[in-house]
């Protein structure tokens, strides 16, 4: 009996795999698109819609090669393994012809380790770990989005300007807060040889103790602090270190702490005076810039947040390359994104032939209080390729193809 | 010296909302035996419901009366789940409720996404409290010191409440022997009701009195919830004392950490736990179970027997049509096929220990990811190929099995179950720390199969064999003398002990099995996804495997493959739509409710009322 219900199960199952759908008839070009779209709604949604837009447009003026473009938008609850079974489908079973998506970085390494082995073309959006185009790139795998190293290295540019010397550092526990960290004190020691580095602090990721952890930093007395703590744990880092004065004549250096993602939420209580790198919508006056937050504004009734924008430079990368390669073979779309160069709102961007990574850069300025929230003053926007290791470096660090 | 005072007075106050929550788990598992799963939800909502009424309520009286009003309402949802989801399935094999609270915590994750939002909410800051305090030259949120002064007003109100009132005494009377409670006359519905709202309040009151020290997110239910789990099982499991002095021990502990060994955030509170319970096995204030409480609910066990002629031809033709599936199916569905084999085969081994040895392990994925990550680390630093990988990644898991069942083993029950989650935990925390071998949560990538094998046909026949190979290994050894000596075991270890059957190193060996067929899966995981995480070793995992087991029924033998097929391939379909948890976590309680006995056994009943199958009674 058991047995029975055991077989009846796995054809149960069987028969729901074969049955499934059927597949679409090939008249728009598909990209799958895989996202943690429940497990991190907050950036997952805005650049859903930064994609939407894009798409819309896009469409609106005749598709791409004479076909409309379609994404297919799949939620791998924040798993890899999930992920790699739903890459899978989109590309055998769905038609996709190229992959793109996630936030997570495992879960971008997962899909490019795939991607490498199955010969599937994968534009990694928005992952920001180095490993993916560095220690474990590889030759179908290409990343979009201003990485660790490239953020960390603006922020020690301008940290090497001051006259700080002790700096402590707060990153979450974790691939990306190690990163950050490394980063930023390679960068900045390299600049400024004689800085210190009296503490370092890691905060479980999401469990922050807030107040032990701005007391252990206040112990160590440092000059200046480099955080790299988002979402929630920024939120108690802030409300914490304000309370306890421990930002009082320091400068801080914060990583992603001016993105509408992770500013907005602070509200009235936004640091004031750090340096930050972001996302600055309100106050972009460059034609490019303006028309795309313009038109989101217009088509959403809402505000870009830095996903919107690396959701909206998906979609114009993607069209770019199918262009430029004429045809929807992986091949050719893998070669046609070789030093792809294509106009962004943000400027113009290249996919590095060497490592993959495209010159997007970021804004860095300072945090202020405006109309009782958090905004960036004084802040220029910085070219990604400018903060990049020599190509020497880059091609030690990645495998060869 | 300030500074050791400042610190002091830090943790204390973290103790605070901590103690709330634990001690509204503690409550209800003290009370209705349900370890509730869904408690961090409650505290979830907690916060959402308070941030909302601050935005209504204002000045200081609004600010309190918030804090109030969400323990209260909080309180209030949890009667409305008790009610409508729980009190069905109170006569369930033990522990079948968390389940339930699974689909619970599903189903209130949407309901609060839809509600408030996805982005995280900062909480207001208390009116008048909003600044420091400056002790010995150490600044001191405010704050922080109202905590402080809560913390024992509330502990001391339930002190109150439960030694000197008479519902206190009904309580505490069906915390020692809830059936002879039932035996006495007193409802027991109603006071089973009572105390999940005071639990949850006691949840939601904690949720809403952190908002100051941080918000509201949609994170923090899975976020507090190891934390409870730790503090309640430090404490003992039904002990106020226990949990408010757990509370302050880890929260204290967890400062220090902070300062003196910063790496050390992961790992800390899940030494103190595995050490405390090394000492004490019931918690610091907990106390031996009662044996015989927790044995047989419901209608007794029947006696297993292999198949029959007619199943096994019914099986075979099954395995046939399994087979020959590439010649039908797509290539799609051959993935599919072989994750569903992979996840089989790891309920299977849960099964293996829950059903038959009636060990509830709640951190089976230490030896799922522990055979991954063996084979995947012989492949990154070894080239080991890929067949040699794979027969040492159950190896080196059954070897952990051998040495973390040595340290559970000398545990019994729930205590058993909170110690292999601390192992497990510290497994993933190791993995997770050691950046430097295991590259931290940034993977071990680009683990594929040899050549021949790495076909998705040639795998998909791979993971068949030896997935079904596992399972029918299991089926026999539940059958052989061994599988009736660890049902010996469960059913009475008296009795089994004096028949002359070691009972510990039976459970012993039957653990280390399963963690080598648990670690057989991992391997093949590993390959068919070419990479593995941190994340297959966390609680989630652990979790996704103790519910397939749970829903395809415990007293079965297909509990687990037939669970694991249906959660699975439903899960398959339904994350395509937006709302899945809402509609996973509604299906599971509609399952749970209507299947009391798991989907094989309650199949089996309906079989037998129809007369498509002969009940036990008419054979003999």
């Amino acid at each position: 009996m058991n047995r029975k219900t055991f077989l009846k199960g796995l054809a149960g199952a069987a028969a729901l795999a074969v049955a499934g759908l059927p597949a679409f008839a090939q008249d728009t070009i598909k990209i799958g698109e895989i996202n943690h779209y429940k497990r991190m709604a907050a950036f997952a949604e805005p650049y859903k819609m930064g994609i939407e837009l894009a798409l819309e447009e896009v469409n609106a003026a005749g598709g791409v090669l004479g076909k409309p473009l379609e994404f297919i938008f799949r939620d791998d609850q924040g798993e890899p393994g999930e992920a790699i079974k739903i890459a899978e489908e989109l590309m055998t079973r769905d038609g996709a012809v190229m992959l793109t998506g996630t936030i997570l970085s495992n879960v971008g390494l997962a899909i490019s380790s795939l991607a490498a082995e199955k010969k599937y073309l994968y534009l990694a959006s928005e992952p920001l770990a180095d490993s993916i185009v560095w220690a474990s790139g590889n030759d179908y795998t290409f990343r979009l989005r201003t990485s660790t190293y490239m953020q960390a290295a603006m922020l020690a540019e301008a940290a090497a300007k001051s006259d700080a010397v002790r700096y402590a550092t707060i990153a979450p526990n974790y691939a990306y807060g190690k990163e950050a960290v490394e980063a930023f004190k390679k960068v900045l020691t390299t600049l400024k040889p004689d800085v210190e580095f009296v503490t370092e602090q890691w905060p479980a990721l999401f469990k922050i103790d807030a107040g032990a952890e701005v007391q252990a930093l206040e112990r160590s007395k440092p000059d200046a602090i480099f955080n790299v703590t988002f979402g929630t744990d920024l939120a108690k880092f802030v409300r914490e270190g304000t309370t306890r004065g421990v930002f009082d004549g320091r400068t801080v250096y914060g990583m992603l702490t001016g993105e509408p993602e992770y500013l907005d939420p602070l509200a009235d209580e936004a640091p004031e005076g750090w340096i930050v790198t972001g996302y600055p919508w309100y106050d972009v006056t460059d034609d490019a810039n303006k028309a795309f937050v313009d038109a989101y504004q217009a088509r959403f009734n809402d505000y870009p947040r830095i996903g919107s924008l690396v959701g909206y430079m998906t979609v114009l990368s993607i069209q770019a390359a199918l262009e430029k390669a004429g045809s929807t073979e992986t091949e050719a779309l893998k070669a046609a994104f070789k030093g792809l160069e294509l106009d962004t709102p943000v400027g113009p961007i290249t996919y590095r032939a060497i490592d993959h990574q495209a010159t997007m850069g970021a804004f860095v300025g300072t945090t202020a209080l405006k109309d009782g929230k958090g905004v960036m003053v004084d802040w220029t926007y910085k070219d990604g390729a400018d903060y990049l290791p020599t190509d020497e470096e880059v091609a030690k660090m990645r495998p060869a193809n | 010296m300030g500074f050791f005072i400042a610190q002091l007075l830090t943790g204390l106050a973290n103790a605070g909302a901590l103690f709330m929550v634990a001690s509204g788990l503690s409550l209800i598992f003290g009370v209705t035996r349900i370890v509730n799963f869904a408690h961090g939800s409650f505290y979830m909502l907690g916060a959402y419901v308070g941030y909302s009424l601050m935005q209504v309520l204002p000045g200081m009286v609004g600010f309190w009366t918030s804090i109030l009003l969400a323990g209260v309402i909080v309180g209030l949802i949890g009667v409305i789940v008790e009610i409508c989801v729980l009190r069905p399935v109170y006569r369930a094999p033990e522990l079948f409720q968390l389940v339930a609270t699974f689909g619970v915590i599903l189903v209130i994750q949407d309901l609060t996404l839809m509600i408030w939002g996805a982005e995280d909410k900062l909480g207001p800051r208390a009116p008048g409290l909003a600044g420091v305090v400056r002790i010995m030259g150490e600044p001191i949120p405010k704050y922080d010191l109202a905590l402080l002064a809560i913390t024992p007003f509330v502990a001391l109100a339930l002190w109150y409440l439960i030694t000197r009132t008479r519902v206190g005494v009904l309580v505490r009377a069906a915390t020692q022997d809830r059936e002879m409670v039932g035996a006495l006359g007193v409802n027991q519905s109603w006071l089973f009701t009572g105390v999940f709202f005071l639990g949850c309040a006691l949840a939601g009151l904690g949720g809403a009195l952190q908002l100051p020290k941080g918000g509201a997110d949609l994170l923090m239910d899975f976020n507090i919830l190891t934390a409870v789990f730790v503090v309640v099982v430090i404490g003992g499991m039904g002990s106020l004392p226990g949990a408010y002095l757990a509370a302050v021990l880890i929260s204290v502990l967890g400062v220090f950490g902070v300062t003196y060994m910063p790496q050390s955030t992961l790992v800390l509170m899940f030494v103190i736990m595995v050490l405390v319970l090394m000492v004490r096995p019931y918690g610091l204030f907990g106390r031996p179970e009662v044996a015989g409480e927790h044995g047989q609910v419901g209608e007794p066990e029947r006696p297993i027997k292999p198949a029959g002629a007619q199943v096994r031809m019914i099986v075979a033709a099954g395995l046939a049509l399994l087979g020959l599936m590439p010649l039908y199916g797509s290539s799609f569905a051959l993935v599919l096929t072989t994750d569903i084999l992979i996840f089989c085969l790891f309920a299977a081994s849960l099964h293996f220990i829950l059903g038959l040895g009636g060990l509830v392990s709640f951190g089976h994925a230490a030896f799922f990811g522990g055979g991954a990550y063996v084979a995947a680390l012989l492949v990154t630093y070894a080239d080991t190929p890929m067949e040699l990988a794979m027969l040492l990644a159950p190896l080196g898991a059954g070897m952990a099995a051998i040495i973390i069942g040595w340290v559970c083993l000398r545990l019994t029950g729930v205590y058993f179950a909170m110690l292999t989650l601390a192992f497990s935990q510290l497994l993933w925390s190791l993995v997770f720390q050691w950046g430097e071998v295991t590259r931290g949560d940034d993977g071990l990538v680009n683990i594929w199969p040899s050549s021949w094998a790495s076909g998705t046909t040639v795998y998909f026949y791979l993971s068949l064999v030896i997935c079904v190979g596992g399972i029918l290994f299991l089926r026999h050894a539940a059958h052989a003398p061994f599988g009736y000596a660890l049902r010996a075991a469960r059913d009475s270890a008296r009795q089994a002990e004096a028949t002359g059957i070691n009972t510990k190193r039976v459970q012993w060996a039957a653990f280390a099995l399963a963690g080598a067929m648990a670690g057989l899966a991992g391997g093949l995981f590993v390959f068919s996804k070419g990479s593995v995480f941190p994340n297959e070793l966390e609680i989630a995992r652990s979790f996704d495997a103790l519910i397939v087991v749970f829903l395809g029924g415990v007293k079965t033998l297909a509990g687990g493959v037939v669970g694991g097929v249906a959660l699975e391939g439903v899960k398959d379909v339904l994350t395509r739509f937006e709302y899945w948890r809402l509609a996973l976590g509604v299906l599971i309680i509609v399952v749970v409710i209507l299947a009391p006995d798991g989907l094989v056994g309650t199949a089996r009943k309906l079989a037998e009322r129809t007369g498509l199958l002969r009940t036990p009674e008419d054979s003999k």
